[in-house]
């Protein structure tokens, strides 16, 4: 990748641990996320990478440790985390779509809402975004009329209405059909090209290795391994990256 | 018998109706206040305050823990004396039915909402929604799918409950058979047509739903 990085930090994680219960998901996790930075985290199913994802924006609760989003503590109870959340958008696994919705009120709904974008302003934007995955036709539809491909493009735009300054996204193009998963990775791609701040966990290393800025293997709750893609696909270090990869690639 | 039936229906016809009219009234006004107020206690029991939340629990365990008749009686002897005003009998047992509806109706709401997928949840809260936007726009219009037949099965339930009320002779379905029945002393064919009454309300309306059930799935 040729794009520019800035250094400036977006996220900063400091010693999170996250417990269900006996169970240790994560077990002391520090990192540092960039401005327009494209991290991937790969690594075997359970070994907390969603959970690590998900405590980014604190759909999960961190048990313990802190984390900094652009330079405030999120993990403080004193703040209000909606305002910040507004500026994490979230792509999820099974897409998410609100089915009682639009496929444009989906997208609009929370910019009129939560910042008080003039509903003109935001359908002109929501339809622009649409126009750009090739959605723009299905405006007035239902989400059910919609294949899992789209559904997922419309989660994508959903999360983009909002400006956020980082989008992180779940297992993408898990749920979908394999001809379908294509068209996501493309809008995935494009968007990282865009100079988005990306995190996503992701089982698809092609794609890992081909977009990314930085890969993290993770396994049994801790980062194992971290490094460009050349450094992790082409010479890991850590046996259990070699492993995984072995098994994957 | 058969004839004995025949000329108390010919005769009291409209005493049956007035009361299946009552019946009805009371029992529609019941679920529409007992939703309201039963959709408060909903949102109180989820909510994530701990006092809330103890409250909603045991307002909701006590009146499904005693029976209804009970409940009639105490409002019917509270309600006079702590209110400033004059208050019907009337009243106190339309109070009474409502706070009871209101405890069934409210786990039915919360069972409605929590049966919503938590992905949706999630995706709301991603996209930064306050909690009563959430409610509001995303999660109550999916529960309301879930919601709708079990609060016909409410009215039902309803519409047989409020007999109780003849207890206190509030006009309705079993006021009229009691009325009939000290007139002509003909118990049992008073009976049977106020029963044949509540069972012909009571399966159409359950056939209603059924109905209602089958093209709301269909529009999924």
């Amino acid at each position: 990748m040729t794009k520019q990085k800035k250094d400036e930090i977006l996220i900063r994680v400091e010693n999170l641990t996250k417990d269900f219960g006996d169970l240790k998901v994560l077990r002391g996790i520090s990192q540092e996320i960039h401005v327009g930075e494209v991290v991937s985290i790969i690594g075997p199913s359970g070994s907390g990478k969603s959970t690590f994802l998900r405590c980014l924006n604190l759909l999960e609760k961190p048990s313990e440790g802190r984390i900094f989003f652009e330079n405030v503590e999120i993990t403080d109870k004193k703040i209000n985390i909606d305002q910040h959340r507004q500026r994490m958008g979230m792509v999820f696994q099974h897409f998410n779509v609100f089915p009682n919705l639009s496929v444009l009120k989906n997208i609009t709904i929370t910019p009129i809402l939560e910042k008080k974008v003039p509903k003109a302003e935001a359908e002109r934007k929501a339809c622009e975004l649409l126009d750009k995955v090739g959605l723009l036709d299905k405006k007035d539809e239902f989400p059910r009329k919609l294949s899992g491909g789209q559904k997922q493009r419309l989660a994508i735009v959903r999360a983009m209405a909002m400006d956020p300054d980082v989008i992180l996204f779940d297992e993408p193009t898990s749920a979908l059909d394999p001809e379908m998963v294509k068209d996501v990775l493309e809008v995935i791609k494009d968007l990282a090209l865009s100079g988005m701040t990306i995190v996503i966990v992701t089982h698809e290393m092609g794609f890992a290795r081909e977009v990314s800025d930085r890969v993290l293997f993770m396994d049994e709750g801790v980062i194992q391994e971290e490094g460009t893609p050349e450094e992790i696909f082409g010479s890991p270090k850590n046996p259990r990256t070699m492993e995984f990869l072995s098994k994957v690639l | 018998m058969i004839e004995n039936i025949m000329k108390i229906w010919n005769r009291y016809y409209f005493v049956f109706l007035q009361g299946l009219g009552g019946t009805l009234w009371l029992a529609a006004i019941t679920v529409f206040f007992g939703t309201i107020l039963g959709t408060v206690v909903a949102l109180m029991r989820l909510s994530k305050s701990k006092l809330l939340h103890g409250i909603t629990a045991a307002y909701i365990e006590i009146l499904r823990g005693t029976p209804i008749l009970l409940q009639l009686y105490f409002f019917w002897l509270l309600l006079p004396k702590v209110l400033p005003v004059r208050v019907s009998d009337t009243f106190c047992i339309i109070v009474a039915l409502i706070v009871n509806s209101s405890s069934y109706v409210a786990e039915v709401i919360r069972a409605g909402i929590q049966a919503v997928d938590k992905g949706q949840t999630e995706a709301a809260k991603s996209l930064g929604m306050s909690d009563a936007h959430m409610m509001r726009y995303i999660i109550l219009p999916q529960a309301v799918k879930n919601i709708l037949p079990a609060l016909g099965n409410e009215f039902i339930v309803m519409v047989k409950e409020t007999s109780l009320a003849s207890v206190f002779f509030v006009g309705e379905l079993m006021t009229s058979y009691k009325t009939v029945q000290s007139t002509t002393f003909l118990a049992i064919p008073s009976l049977t047509i106020v029963g044949l009454i509540y069972f012909l309300v009571t399966f159409t309306l359950s056939k209603g739903i059924k109905f209602f059930e089958g093209r709301m799935r269909v529009s999924d």
